[in-house]
């Protein structure tokens, strides 16, 4: 990869930092593994089989790339920017997880780990690490708060096709965080099998970076795209985040084009009064939690809070370091939407364009209906379309009153 | 650094030609005025040095057992205030027992680590074993313990070998904790010939003592454990005996401060015959 001089695409340093954000905040007995991921990550880069074999993965079984779609009828309603989706919602598995999901595994196997750990929130990575387990013939045990099995349950029926465990996790609020607390116990205690195949852009070093780098190809793929459609590139890049992997995938290509104005949107849940959200960016402060120092919801004692969000997949009280970073240099802007108005854009998306969108992106969505109207109408906005809604039919039913 | 509290108690005990028992109970557990008096009453049950959990909503490295002790703690109010606090009546009454906090970095990074360590020492605090923070950051937390005067005790594991194991000693002070299974805390104990051999292990690379911790349940593993090891760590099973000693509500009954003494002396009692045969 090139760097300029003057490049914000550059990091993490040495020892795993965005700033001070990042780093490896770990129990030692974990350390010495994180330490040995960092050198089979290093080298799996620098060989060009890897990638070969990353790259065939993702053409002929994820289906890449994504198509970069032109949404002319929802542009229309909106009466402003061009509106384009990118379509991961239409890799194999149903969201861009899967796109992290090839490079750890193919990882995990360079390092000759037999079993695989995951935890997950929606259970879009759980699926999708189900997945590639299921592809290369390893066991997968994957830690899922008891409430999001609940409010997830096609794709835990999904998880147990494919082969994998479920453990559902009742420890706190049942959420993505306690998941990840119960995968890190696994993990300490199968250190000498067991890969943990990390669903986000966060956790220990070189976990944020790696999970960047494979989520990159979203942004790869769609400059060439925008570049073909329009012959130059867009105004506005928008993306859900949670963890936000599939944002920084998408941002990270972007980074040093300063006309390209980049947004994150956050989970605003019932409001950020009080503590029925997930805007950790907006709300929180920096702290310490899973591996890595970022912003989190906690409470003045240092105490993690739970947050809420109508998407589990966002019902996470942390985020990336990278993101934490970007805020605080100012290159991205991240604004919360409530759960409302995501609400509303997934219908809104369904009706105009015939796309049931997951209630992930529904957030970034809402942003854009926001943002598109004020805009020109020879603007560009394109929007990660990350994940598709078939999952969150009967979450949403229930907000809309029907009884499925 | 001078000579701490710790230092001082495990050279005693090596003069008496036994272990130290290291117990561990949550601060605030089951609610901080019966966690103050069993932490008052420790001592005189045979506890040598007393590691007091800060309790943290994510404690990522913990067992079943200790995750519920922190569990009840937060539920009963308590905050890192009133465990310096808890500290500070403490050493009103005993100015020589060591007690080192442990626990998990964030509710101390969001204090200021400088200004925490310096509240801790002033507060009769010994010794700081952080799980989440790895020799790699010792500049954020370890340095400044070590300049307030505080003892930075860092774990070793069956995974920190000895290429390792240098770089985790170098700023460790006070004891080496040996956590001798790969595993959760309350984990079962570990094969202990295996444990032995690790611990004559770390002794080649420090002149330290080294306590061994994660699984001891017993008085015959604390003797068995304590034939190699400079001291015994008991936590899950004094903490189990908190929650067994509860009333259907959660609420302390007239035997929680008794039912964790008991268990303490009979402990005690492994630790002093570990050496005899």
């Amino acid at each position: 990869m090139t760097t300029m001089a003057n490049s914000i695409r550059t990091g993490p340093d040495e020892r795993g930092h965005f700033g001070i954000f990042g780093g490896r905040y770990v129990a030692e007995t974990l350390m010495p593994l994180i330490l040995d991921l960092e050198q089979a990550y290093k080298d799996a880069k620098n060989d060009p089989a890897f990638a070969a074999e990353v790259e065939n993965l993702n053409t002929h079984y994820t289906g890449r790339p994504s198509p970069l779609y032109f949404a002319e009828r929802l542009t229309e309603h909106l009466g402003g920017a061009k509106i384009y989706f990118k379509r991961d919602e239409l890799n194999h598995t149903g969201s861009h997880k899967i796109n992290n999901c090839i490079g750890q595994i193919l990882l995990a196997k360079r390092m000759g780990k037999t079993r695989i750990i995951a935890e997950t929130g929606a259970g879009q990575h759980g699926v999708a690490t189900a997945t590639v387990c299921a592809r290369f013939g390893l066991p997968c045990v994957v830690y899922m708060g008891a409430t999001d099995v609940e409010r997830q349950k096609p794709n835990v029926f999904r998880m147990k096709l494919l082969g994998a465990e479920i453990v559902p996790v009742t420890a706190g609020a049942g959420t993505l965080k306690d998941a990840m607390n119960e995968a890190l116990r696994d993990w300490v205690t199968n250190v000498d099998n067991t890969y943990y195949l990390i669903g986000t852009a966060a956790g220990p070093h070189p976990y944020p970076e790696l999970v960047r780098d494979f989520q990159s190809v979203i942004g790869k793929e769609l400059r060439e795209q925008i570049m073909a459609a329009e012959g130059r590139l867009p105004d506005a890049i928008v993306a859900a985040v949670g963890g936000g992997s599939n944002a920084i995938g998408m941002f990270h290509p972007f980074l040093d084009d300063k006309d390209v104005q980049i947004v994150g949107v956050e989970a605003g849940g019932r409001g950020l009064q009080g503590e029925e959200h997930c805007a950790s960016l907006t709300a929180g402060k920096p702290g310490v939690l899973h591996g890595n120092r970022t912003y989190l919801l906690q409470d003045d004692d240092g105490q993690i809070l739970e947050g809420h969000s109508i998407s589990a997949g966002l019902d996470y009280p942390g985020i990336g370091p990278e993101h934490s970073w970007l805020k605080e240099i100012g290159r991205v802007n991240y604004v919360p939407i409530m759960d409302d108005e995501a609400l509303n854009a997934f219908q809104m998306l369904t009706r105009v364009e015939g796309i049931i969108p997951a209630l992930e992106p529904s957030h970034a969505l809402a942003h854009v209906i926001k943002m598109a109207p004020t805009m020109d109408k020879d603007q560009i906005i394109v929007m990660n379309l990350c994940g598709r809604g078939d999952k969150d039919v009967f979450t949403v039913g229930g907000m809309l009153g029907f009884d499925l | 650094m001078t000579e701490t509290r710790i230092d001082r108690r495990f050279k005693a005990c090596a003069q008496a030609g036994r272990p130290a028992l290291v117990t561990f109970i949550t601060a605030g557990d089951p609610d901080l005025k019966t966690s103050q008096a069993v932490l008052d009453a420790l001592p005189a049950a045979g506890a040598d040095v007393i590691e007091l959990g800060m309790p943290f909503s994510d404690p990522m490295a913990e067992g079943v057992p200790i995750q519920l002790a922190t569990q009840r703690a937060l539920k009963a109010g308590q905050t890192m205030a009133k465990t310096l606090q808890m500290v500070r009546d403490f050493r009103k009454k005993d100015d020589d027992t060591p007690i080192v906090l442990m626990g998990y970095y964030n509710p101390i990074y969001v204090r200021d680590p400088k200004a925490f360590v310096r509240e801790a020492k002033d507060a009769g605090v010994d010794g700081l074993i952080i799980v989440d923070i790895p020799p790699e950051a010792d500049d954020e937390l370890c340095i400044p313990a070590l300049e307030a005067g505080i003892n930075f005790i860092r774990l070793a594991t069956p995974t920190t070998d000895d290429a390792r194991l240098p770089a985790v000693l170098a700023n460790t002070s006070g004891f080496v904790y040996y956590v001798s299974v790969t595993g959760i805390t309350g984990s079962a104990i570990a094969d202990t010939t295996r444990v032995a051999s690790a611990v004559n292990r770390i002794k080649g690379h420090t002149s330290l003592p080294v306590a061994v911790g994660f699984g001891v349940k017993t008085a015959d593993q604390a003797a068995e454990i304590g034939k190699d090891a400079d001291g015994v760590v008991v936590g899950s099973v004094l903490v189990n005996a908190i929650r067994d000693s509860l009333d259907d509500a959660g609420f302390a009954t007239d035997n929680t401060v008794s039912a964790v003494t008991t268990l303490v002396a009979d402990l005690a009692s492994g630790v002093a015959r570990a050496r005899r045969s």
